[in-house]
């Protein structure tokens, strides 16, 4: 290909305004997050931590979606599933060892499930694993800004498909409609709630459709292109940052693992049936448009391939390598100061 | 799947298992709701296959919506199904806290029994699993406090298949507690064919006359191994199984403290507000002066759950060993 | 001999049905100024509003089948209740909370229940009934029986709440005979529409849950009726879950404990008054020439003939003694200690 027409091809891709290295950066990312989700599966069939859970498939969307997020202005209120969310907004795969490792330099000194990330300083509020619980928080976080005015902030919030089943849920767009709050609520619908398919948890394929009723915007995109995840949530954070109110975003993407090491997805889905999601698996694919618009050479990737490997490889040792809390900490931050039921 | 008539060791998964296929085979009107109970047969396998028996009209895949799991089976049982709702982990049953305690509790008072809540609620608690802190809570003092709740807790496979079948038939709403780490961890003789246990009957499960030992569930069966290793001690314990927390067998414990004279209560959930307090209380009330020492209780510290990372969990946790220290210094008094 | 109808869609309805829609929203009213009177009276201590929900109501009733669909309501179905059976003297009874009531004098006013109508019993909470539908409307798909459905229903309030959005949710998943019927008054106690909700027509939910919503005026009985029992019929005959809004108003405060001078104006109100369902259908009537203002007078005398002696008669009725207070919390005699 002539250069000329190499350089028509990377001006006709719709790249939403992402420079070269943001699309290198989406693109690590995703392979960051690939891998780091891998290590806690095979240390978990290892014997080394008791529990990991899945987010192949929604490596696209999560990475994209992070580009778009401002740091130090933003926040992000997320959900389990969203390792690459939470690496696109700088957690570091030490962080993220320290995490599957509970250990006592965790961010919440080994107390919660793995990927139950939360970092003052990234912006990334703390949650359960009771599902859509954090979304009410996102909207309360939300209504502060708007209180205080701090325009060019917003909140992104994200939850899976199964929790729009929620009440919390229901009750959080809600408020946040009549409150035009500043908030963007990104649906990652992975077509999956563990064993539910998305036609046995709502009468109608699209979640997007739910916004009308909200009368707040609802946008549906492509999941498995970060790029399409990139302009969705910007323009909905952007408009939300300027006061547009808040936006109700679906991206469909597909969850390839089981729900969680706990878990064993043969039993209720096909081998066929993932195998035919996998031919669009968003990290060969996205690999491919850039090797074609020539953004990146196939000896970049491998470098970067290796490097990711081996900052995973690090990370793990170093992880691991840290003690546990001791037994005293079950004690500390209940509330502030000592306690004691009986006074 | 077959229901066997003569009796076998089973663990307490296949135990609640086969109960329920019972009452899924015996009973039209009975069907399961809850969250991936249909294709993927429950998290722990519980429901395994039933929907290919008996369809997905009756082993419902429900959305992610726990206020509605229970709000839909209350209006069921109100309309004369009997359905069995499950939480998936008792962490996650305060949305529905509404639908239990101010519906399905209320339902036959308010309409003063014109209508009535047949409804069993079941759900795996409690932790030693590394379930962290949504994956492992104690909810039943949350609960017990409620008129028009019942609520069991067995820990023996044996005790779980009568307590549930009793459960299932009870005209009145039922929150039937099973202790996930004795799921599989727990075997025992199960008596073959249809029989129930009466909801409000604990049971000694180990005869002694020095000291009782009050527990549920899993603390039960650290409690009887500590109590066996006391036996070698010379420290002869009588350990009494609630089973049931609400209503609660008085007789049973009373009887067993007049012959100890000194009442230890065991448990996994929180010492504040627990169960015990209520055990307690009624002692104190009832049987003061056939003490020879205070009432203690040996619970889980004054936090929410167990954080995740072992030493964290051991921490909460108490284990046969503490316990045995536990019936020591109360015997020593 | 009566004049000639002047033509009008009357969906099927008989002058005898729209006769008996008139008196059930005369009823309402009369039953409704009793229980505010009482309580002025001092004589009881509590009465809820349903004055602008008479039409709406009426309609409704008249799409119920009897004998056949459950009716799942809240509190302000005074004119439901009364529509589909329930009597002067049972509402009386349930204002004076007197022993003979169907809850023996333990609910609040208007917290009827009576099996025999298919009349579900409900707690004050608001939304909790929606799931009991869905349950009950589960219940009759499952059984297999035909011809039967669930209407429930509930104010523009209830719509925000999580356990709404979770039965309507699970209704259009299984595909239920069930109606949801929002009685849209514009009020939640002091909350405007405009604070309950970014958009104002509830009935455009219908769509992210993937089933038919429509929106009626809920000040025309005739149109309430065709509404309901359009959605009625699809759902007796499998065709799945409905969501409906009839747009009325709430012309009274919320309870006799609530006082709407504080969050709205004289005006709002009188301004609203002017399309008062009651009298709008009375003219009506005698427009198409269903009804003379001779046979209007003599509905009217007989309602409150039917109101003053329900309210006689029941509040010389006992009420339930103390002992009663331990009845009926579980199948027989029980005590948490056994």
């Amino acid at each position: 290909m002539a250069k000329t027409e190499i350089t028509q091809v990377r001006n006709s891709l719709e790249r939403q305004g992402l420079s070269d290295d943001q699309l290198k950066a989406i693109f690590r990312n995703m392979l960051l997050q690939r891998q780091l989700d891998n290590r806690g599966f095979q240390l978990n069939r290892q014997g080394k931590v008791p529990f990991a859970l899945g987010s192949e498939g929604h490596e696209a969307l999560q990475s994209g979606a992070a580009m778009a997020f401002e740091r130090g202005k933003d926040l992000l209120a997320p959900y389990y599933r969203d390792l690459g969310l939470a690496l696109g907004i700088g957690l570091t795969p030490y962080e993220i060892m320290l995490s599957i490792f509970a250990r006592a330099a965790d961010h919440n000194g080994g107390r919660q499930f793995p990927n139950h990330y939360s970092s003052k300083k990234a912006g990334l509020i703390s949650f359960s694993s009771i599902l859509a619980a954090h979304i009410p928080h996102a909207v309360g976080a939300a209504f502060a800004m708007q209180y205080r005015k701090e325009s060019g902030r917003a909140v992104l919030v994200t939850c899976g498909d199964g929790t729009t089943s929620e009440g919390e849920w229901h009750e959080s767009m809600n408020f946040a409609a009549v409150h035009k709050l500043p908030l963007v609520m990104l649906v990652e619908n992975n077509l999956w709630a563990i064993s539910t398919p998305l036609s046995r948890q709502m009468g109608q394929p699209d979640i997007y459709k739910r916004a009308e009723g909200y009368g707040i915007p609802g946008e549906q995109f492509d999941g498995f292109d970060p790029i399409a995840s990139y302009g969705a949530v910007k323009r909905a954070l952007d408009r939300a940052r300027g006061g547009g109110g808040p936006t109700l975003l679906e991206g469909v993407c597909y969850r390839f693992l089981a729900h969680s090491t706990d878990d064993n997805d043969m039993t209720y889905r096909t081998r066929d049936e993932v195998t035919a999601h996998r031919k669009d698996d968003p990290l060969p694919r996205f690999e491919r448009v850039l090797l074609e618009l020539g953004i990146l050479g196939p000896p970049e990737i491998d470098a970067m391939r290796k490097e990711v490997l081996r900052e995973t490889n690090e990370a793990t040792d170093r992880a691991e390598a840290m003690p546990f809390p001791a037994a005293s900490e079950l004690y500390t931050n209940l509330y502030e100061g000592a306690w004691e039921p009986w006074q | 799947m077959a229901v066997s008539a003569s009796s076998k060791v089973m663990n307490n998964v296949e135990t609640v298992r086969e109960t329920l296929y019972e009452a899924m085979k015996n009973d039209d009107r009975t069907v399961i709701l809850g969250e991936d109970v249909g294709d993927r047969g429950n998290v722990f396998l519980i429901t395994k296959d039933f929907v290919k028996e008996f369809g997905p009209e009756r082993v419902i895949d429900t959305p992610i919506a726990e206020a509605s799991i229970v709000g839909i089976a209350v209006g069921m049982a109100m309309e004369g199904l009997r359905p069995i709702a499950e939480i998936q982990f008792a962490d996650f049953i305060y949305p529905a806290f509404n639908q239990i305690v101010g519906e399905a509790a209320k339902t036959r008072y308010r309409s003063n029994g014109e209508y009535t809540c047949p409804l069993v609620i079941r759900t795996p608690y409690g932790g030693g699993v590394r379930g962290a802190l949504s994956h492992s809570v104690s909810i039943e003092a949350l609960f017990y406090h409620v008129p028009g709740l019942k609520i069991v807790a067995p820990a023996f496979p044996a005790d779980v298949k009568g307590l549930l079948n009793a459960a299932i038939d009870d005209p009145d709403p039922v929150l039937f507690l099973e202790h996930k780490k004795t799921y599989r961890l727990i075997k025992g003789e199960v008596p073959g064919g249809h029989y129930t246990i009466p909801l409000g009957k604990a049971d000694v499960k180990k005869a002694g006359t020095q000291l009782t030992v009050v527990s549920y569930g899993l603390y039960v069966h650290w409690a009887l191994e500590a109590a066996n290793q006391l036996e070698t001690e010379g420290i002869s314990v009588e350990v009494v199984d609630l089973r049931s927390i609400r209503p609660m067998d008085r007789g049973t414990i009373l009887e067993s403290v007049r012959k100890t004279r000194k009442l230890l209560i065991v448990h996994e959930d929180n010492k504040f507000g627990g169960v015990g307090a209520e055990i307690s209380a009624m002692v104190a009330e009832e049987a003061l002066f056939d003490l020879d020492a205070p009432i203690r209780r040996h619970c889980a510290p004054d936090v929410p759950a167990m954080g995740y990372a072992l030493p964290l969990e051991e921490e909460y946790m108490s284990s046969p060993g503490e316990m045995a220290e536990a019936m020591r210094e109360m015997a020593r008094f | 001999m009566r004049p000639e109808l002047a033509p009008f869609e009357r969906h099927g309805l008989s002058d005898g049905q729209l006769a008996a829609m008139l008196r059930t929203m005369l009823l309402q009213r009369t039953l409704e100024s009793r229980g505010f009177q009482l309580n002025r009276q001092g004589k009881i201590p509590f009465a809820s509003a349903s004055e602008g929900h008479e039409a709406v109501q009426a309609g409704a009733a008249m799409a119920f089948r009897r004998g056949h669909d459950i009716l799942v309501p809240y509190y302000r179905d005074l004119g439901l209740a009364l529509g589909i059976g329930l009597t002067a003297y049972d509402v009386l009874l349930s204002l004076f909370a007197r022993a003979a009531d169907r809850s023996g004098g333990r609910q609040f006013p208007h917290h009827y229940a009576a099996r025999a109508l298919g009349l579900q019993t409900i707690s004050s909470l608001i939304a909790a009934q929606t799931c009991h539908a869905v349950g009950a409307a589960y219940a009759v798909k499952l059984r297999r029986e035909a011809g039967r459905a669930v209407l429930t229903t509930f104010g523009d309030g209830a719509t925000s709440e999580g356990e709404w959005h979770e039965a309507v949710n699970f209704a259009a998943v299984a595909e239920l005979p069930v109606v949801f019927l929002c009685e849209n008054n514009e009020w939640a106690i002091s909350t405007p529409l405009s604070k309950q909700m970014g958009q104002p027509d509830v009935y455009k939910r219908a769509a992210g849950y993937g089933i038919p919503g429509a929106v009626v005026d809920g000040f025309d009985p005739i149109a309430s009726y065709a509404a309901v029992a359009e959605a009625m019929e699809r759902a007796r005959s499998g065709g799945g879950p409905t969501l409906l809004e009839a747009k009325c108003y709430r012309f009274l405060s919320h309870t006799t404990d609530d006082d709407d001078r504080t969050y709205r104006t004289r005006e709002e109100v009188a301004e609203r008054r002017k399309d008062d369902p009651v009298p709008k259908f009375e003219r009506f009537l005698i427009a198409r020439g269903v009804l003379t203002l001779t046979d209007i007078e003599d509905l009217k005398s007989s309602v409150l003939a039917e109101t003053n002696e329900a309210t006689d008669r029941a509040e010389a009725m006992p009420y339930p003694p103390p002992a009663a207070a331990f009845e009926n919390l579980y199948e027989g005699p029980w005590e948490p200690w056994q």
